[in-house]
């Protein structure tokens, strides 16, 4: 709730970070493997955090918790769960 | 300019009226007993295009004020009414309605609670939500219960802080009185229409009352606290605006009678004030120099308009609907002794409990109840 604006009533907007760096929950890291991916969105539309890039699927670290929801979704295989070193 | 319509009306009646006069958005409602004629003629007011309103029946009490909550959020101006038991099961999110500064008003016909069981007036339902983040009106008269509900749209609405307004059940709720309807240009001028600054609204999403730390929590709440007191100069705005624009005057936080001079002070709110005034006539008939204050407003408790209103060296007698359980007697002598505290070492209090569960309060007994505490 950093985004608190009206002084005096419990709103807040969707912002980026707003819960904190997350990433920092991460024990595994979704890796692309970009001669694989198509680029067909999937893993954009499944991440729960929205920190996948759409255009150049990318992944924000900073944020991404681990969960590997793209993983399991990407029909080609391009993503893998790796061990955080 | 046309001229005020007087009509005969049921406490009930009046609040309908008042709803509608309010042109509210939307009535979410559940019946019980004494409250429901005031959601049946709503509803009916809904369904025969006098009122343009959405009316959301509910499958209980804890939604109803759920539905309210929500549909106040959304930026309508929202009404409902309950009574004793169902008042308890909204308890919940009677907090969500304050905590998240929502202008939700609501009647709450007074009824005592259970165990056992009964459907007639007493206070323990309301002022068992104390401690809820509401403002609380009591009303004495159907017309102030017409009254009432449209000045508290405008100060609910003011500082976004829900309204409660309570009056008796039967005595108020089921008697017929004449009651004067200003006409609605009138009540247009005194309460224009609701244009809340925010809103849930699709186009700009946002996220209302999510989870905080204590850091983000603590001053919500202290932001509460200070805006429930700073309601009170805008009690009296309102009242002192009603009465330009209407004539009509019930008082503002507090009513009084035959004060001035008064060496004895009945202490007492809602239906039980109207029939004290006779009762006071009747003391100043014997002799004795007898008065009343009613608070209008409960809470925030009129703690300064209390202290300077009582005449010097007061005896007060406050007459409880209510229990104060675990306290002896009742809950507003608890309230006065802590507001007179170190500010009117002059007066001196005294209480009593009567009319629980609807017994009869007449001008008589409570004049001889009076005097009775004086030699206590």
């Amino acid at each position: 709730m950093k985004s608190v604006t009206k002084a005096y009533r419990p709103i807040s907007w969707p912002t980026k970070g707003a819960g904190g760096d997350t990433g920092s929950w991460r024990v595994r890291r979704p890796v692309v493997n970009t001669q694989i991916c198509n680029k067909c969105q999937i893993c954009w539309v499944f991440c729960p955090e929205a920190v996948i890039d759409r255009n150049e699927i990318t992944i924000d670290y900073r944020y991404c918790k681990g969960c590997g929801v793209c993983a399991t979704e990407c029909p080609t295989g391009a993503i893998s769960m790796e061990k955080e070193e | 300019m046309k001229a005020a319509e007087v009509v005969m009306g049921t406490g009930a009646r009046a609040a309908a009226l008042a709803v509608k006069s309010a042109r509210v958005d939307v009535v979410p409602g559940y019946p019980i007993t004494p409250q429901t004629s005031i959601i049946e003629a709503v509803a009916a007011m809904v369904e025969n295009g006098e009122l343009h309103a959405r009316f959301i029946p509910v499958e209980g009490e804890h939604s109803a004020m759920a539905a309210a909550v929500a549909a106040s959020a959304a930026g309508a101006r929202v009404f409902t009414a309950t009574s004793a038991n169902g008042l308890l099961y909204m308890h919940e999110v009677l907090h969500m309605a304050s905590g998240g500064r929502l202008p939700v008003v609501m009647c709450n016909v007074n009824r005592g609670i259970f165990a056992p069981w009964t459907l007639w007036a007493d206070h323990q339902d309301s002022m068992a939500q104390r401690d809820t983040g509401w403002i609380q009106y009591h009303c004495s008269s159907n017309q102030e219960v017409f009254n009432t509900i449209l000045q508290a749209f405008r100060v609910a609405e003011q500082i976004n802080i829900p309204v409660m307004v309570n009056f008796d059940g039967f005595a108020i709720s089921h008697c017929l009185m004449p009651l004067t309807l200003p006409p609605q240009e009138d009540i247009d001028r005194f309460l224009p229409p609701h244009e809340p600054e925010w809103r849930l609204d699709p186009a700009h999403p946002s996220s209302f009352s999510n989870v905080t730390n204590a850091e983000e929590y603590a001053p919500f709440r202290q932001m509460l606290s200070d805006d429930i007191m700073a309601a009170i100069p805008l009690v009296k705005q309102a009242a002192q605006e009603y009465k330009d624009i209407t004539g009509m005057w019930d008082g503002d936080t507090i009513d009084t009678y035959r004060l001035e001079d008064a060496e004895v002070v009945a202490f007492a709110v809602n239906s039980m004030a109207a029939e004290l005034k006779l009762s006071i006539d009747i003391l100043r008939q014997q002799g004795i120099k007898a008065g009343l204050l009613r608070p209008r407003l409960y809470l925030p408790f009129p703690a300064e308009d209390i202290i300077n209103a009582l005449p010097q060296n007061a005896q007060v007698m406050v007459l409880d609907r209510n229990y104060n359980f675990g306290h002896p007697g009742g809950i507003l002598a608890s309230e006065l002794k802590s507001a007179l505290f170190g500010r009117r070492n002059d007066i001196t209090v005294k209480n009593r409990v009567m009319g629980i569960g609807g017994i009869d309060l007449p001008r008589r007994f409570m004049a001889d109840e009076i005097r009775a505490m004086m030699d206590e």
